[in-house]
C-alpha cells in the first residue's frame, strides 16, 4: 500500500515537474512551428528572464508580479527587435545560418550575465510561495508553486492554441508558414509575422524565466540545459502542435520523476532516454500537425 | 482612361537570365484586360513583377501614376492589388474560411466579405470547413478567387485560372468574374485559351518571349493575328 502511494507520488510531482518543461519548451515549439526556427539561445533567453526578473525585484522592491509585469513585454519586445533585424536575415534556404547565429547569440547571453551578476545562483523571493505545500491525499503534498505553474502552462497551451485558430494573428503565423510568397500576397509581412512570432516566444520565455527563478536559484550557465529539456518536449511531443509540446513536457517530467524514485542518479538520463525512444519510435513525434506542403 | 495600372518598360530578370525585355501594359479602372501567350512567354514573369514577388525598377510600374515598382510584395497589396496566383496556392494547414479570411488580412473595406463570396460562389458556403486538399479543382480555384476578393483590390489579377479545369467549370467561373467586372473592379486575365480570352476582355495584350507581340482590342483582333503573335510563325 505504501509503495502504490509512493508511485502515485512520483507520478504527480512527475505531472508537476512536466508543467514547468512544458512553459520552457512552448515558446520553442511556438518559434519552430511559425518560421522553422530553432533557437540554440532559447534557454539562455529563459536565463536571461530569470536575472532580468531579480533585477527588476532588486530595483523595485516589489515581487514576482511585479517582475512579471515588467520582463514580459521587455522580452517580447526584445524578441520582436531580434527577429526583424538579426534573425530574419538568417532565414533562407540554409538551415546552418540560424544554428550558428543564435549559438553565437547563446554564447553572447551567458558570457554577459556572468560580466553583469557574477556566477553565483540567483534566485527570486515570492515571499513563502515557494516553499508553501498542502496535502492532496494521506501521505502526497503537492507545492502550490509547481502547481500555479502547471497551470500556467496549460492556460498558455489554451491561449496559444485559440490564437492560432482564431485570430487574425493566428492565421498569419499559419499562412506564412505554409507558403511565404502566397502570403506575402494577402498582405502579410513575413518579417513582421516572423517578428511577432519570436516576441510572442521571448514574451512565454519571460514567464518560464520568472517561475524559473521562483522555484530554484540560476547560475549564467544553466541555459544549455533547460534547452535541452525544452527541445526535448518539443521532440517527444511532435513539432508545432501545442498541446503536443504540453504532452511532451509532461512526459519528460514524469519519466525523469521516475528515473529519479529507482536511483537519484538516473532522473535526468531516464528523460534523455525518453526522448531517444520517442525519437526512434516516433520521429514525428507524438502529436505533430501534419504541415508538410514546403515550396 | 486613365490608367489605373501601367508598366513602361518593365524588364524581369531570374538571376543573369532575362525573362522580359521591356514590357508596356495598361489597364483603367473598371477594364478587363487579358494576356495570352505560350508557355515560357513570361505572362507569369510579369504578374511577379507588378506584384512584388519578383524584383522591379522603381519607375517602370504605376499605379495611379505613382511609381511602384520593386515594392514588397505586401505593400503592393495594400495599395488595392490582389493576385490569384497560377495553381491557386491555398494555404494549406488552413480550412477554406480561413484561407477566405487571410485573403482579408489587410481589412481594406469595400463590398466583399464572407457573405458576399459565399453568394458569388454557393458551393463554398457547404465545403467552409474543409481542408484545401479536399476540394475539388474548381472548388480550389473558387476559394482562390474569393480570397482575392477578400482583399477588396482595385486590381483583381488572375493568372491561369482555367488549367486544368472542366470547361464547364471555366465557363462558370468566368461568368462570377464578369460579373465582378461588371460592378466595376478591373481585372487582368492571363489565360491560354484564346478564343475565351478574347471574350472576356475587352483589349488583349500578346506576349511572345519577355516581349508584347501584339496588343489590340479583342474584337478587332483575328485569329490569324493573335496566332502569328503567339507562335511567332
Amino acid at each position: 500500500m505504501n509503495a502504490l502511494i509512493g508511485w502515485i507520488d512520483t507520478l504527480v510531482q512527475g505531472v508537476l515537474l512536466g508543467g514547468f518543461y512544458a512553459l520552457c519548451a512552448m515558446g520553442l515549439s511556438l518559434a519552430f512551428g511559425v518560421m522553422r526556427l530553432v533557437n540554440i539561445a532559447h534557454g539562455d533567453l529563459i536565463v536571461l528572464a530569470s536575472f532580468a526578473g531579480v533585477a527588476v525585484t532588486l530595483a523595485t522592491g516589489g515581487g514576482p508580479a511585479v517582475a512579471l509585469a515588467i520582463v514580459v513585454p521587455a522580452m517580447a519586445g526584445f524578441g520582436y527587435v531580434l527577429q526583424r533585424w538579426l534573425l530574419n536575415r538568417t532565414l533562407g534556404r540554409d538551415p546552418l545560418a540560424p544554428l550558428l547565429v543564435t549559438f553565437g547569440l547563446s554564447i553572447i547571453l551567458q558570457n554577459g550575465l556572468l560580466e553583469a551578476f557574477s556566477a553565483d545562483p540567483r534566485s527570486l523571493r515570492a515571499g513563502g510561495l515557494e516553499t508553501a505545500s498542502f496535502r492532496l491525499a494521506g501521505a502526497i503534498t503537492v507545492g502550490w508553486l509547481p502547481l500555479i505553474v502547471l497551470a500556467v502552462a496549460v492556460a498558455l497551451t489554451v491561449a496559444l492554441d485559440l490564437a492560432f485558430g482564431r485570430t487574425r494573428l493566428g492565421r498569419a503565423f499559419r499562412a506564412t508558414s505554409d507558403d511565404r510568397v502566397t502570403a506575402e500576397l494577402m498582405g502579410m509581412s513575413h518579417r513582421h509575422v516572423h517578428a511577432m512570432a519570436l516576441a510572442g516566444s521571448l514574451g512565454i520565455v519571460a514567464v518560464a524565466g520568472i517561475f524559473l527563478a521562483m522555484r530554484t536559484t540560476v547560475a549564467p550557465s544553466d541555459g544549455p540545459g533547460y534547452l535541452l529539456y525544452a527541445f526535448e518536449a518539443v521532440i517527444i511531443g511532435g513539432m508545432g502542435s501545442f498541446w503536443g509540446t504540453w504532452a511532451g513536457g509532461v512526459i519528460l517530467g514524469v519519466v525523469q520523476a521516475i528515473g529519479f524514485r529507482l536511483d537519484p542518479g538516473w532522473g535526468i538520463l531516464a528523460g534523455h532516454l525518453a526522448c531517444l525512444a520517442a525519437l526512434l519510435a516516433r520521429p514525428q513525434g507524438l502529436f505533430p500537425r501534419t504541415r508538410t506542403t514546403r515550396p | 482612361m486613365s490608367a489605373l495600372l501601367a508598366t513602361a518598360g518593365l524588364r524581369a530578370f531570374y538571376g543573369d537570365f532575362q525573362a522580359l525585355f521591356g514590357i508596356d501594359f495598361e489597364i483603367g479602372e473598371g477594364e478587363v484586360v487579358a494576356i495570352v501567350g505560350a508557355n515560357g512567354a513570361g505572362k507569369s514573369t510579369f504578374l511577379n513583377a507588378v506584384c512584388g514577388v519578383l524584383p522591379a525598377e522603381r519607375r517602370h510600374v504605376l499605379l495611379d501614376g505613382q511609381p511602384i515598382g520593386g515594392l514588397s510584395a505586401h505593400e503592393i497589396a495594400a495599395r488595392g492589388v490582389a493576385m490569384v496566383p497560377e495553381g491557386r496556392r491555398l494555404f494549406a494547414s488552413l480550412t477554406l474560411e480561413e484561407n477566405l479570411l487571410a485573403g482579408a488580412y489587410l481589412q481594406r473595406a469595400g463590398r466583399f466579405d464572407l457573405a458576399r463570396v459565399y453568394d458569388l460562389f454557393p458551393a463554398l458556403r457547404e465545403r467552409r470547413r474543409a481542408l484545401p486538399q479536399v476540394l475539388s479543382g474548381g472548388e480550389q480555384q473558387m476559394a482562390a478567387i474569393g480570397r482575392a476578393l477578400m482583399a477588396n483590390p482595385r486590381l483583381l489579377i488572375c493568372d491561369e485560372v482555367s488549367l486544368g479545369l472542366a470547361p464547364i467549370v471555366v465557363q462558370s467561373l468566368h461568368q462570377r468574374l464578369a460579373e465582378v467586372a461588371r460592378d466595376g473592379l478591373s481585372v487582368i486575365v492571363v489565360e491560354q485559351d484564346v478564343a475565351l480570352a478574347q471574350r472576356m476582355s475587352s483589349r488583349l495584350y500578346c506576349f511572345q518571349e519577355g516581349r508584347v507581340s501584339l496588343t489590340g482590342a479583342s474584337t478587332a483582333l483575328t485569329r490569324a493575328q493573335i496566332s502569328r503573335a503567339y507562335f511567332g510563325v
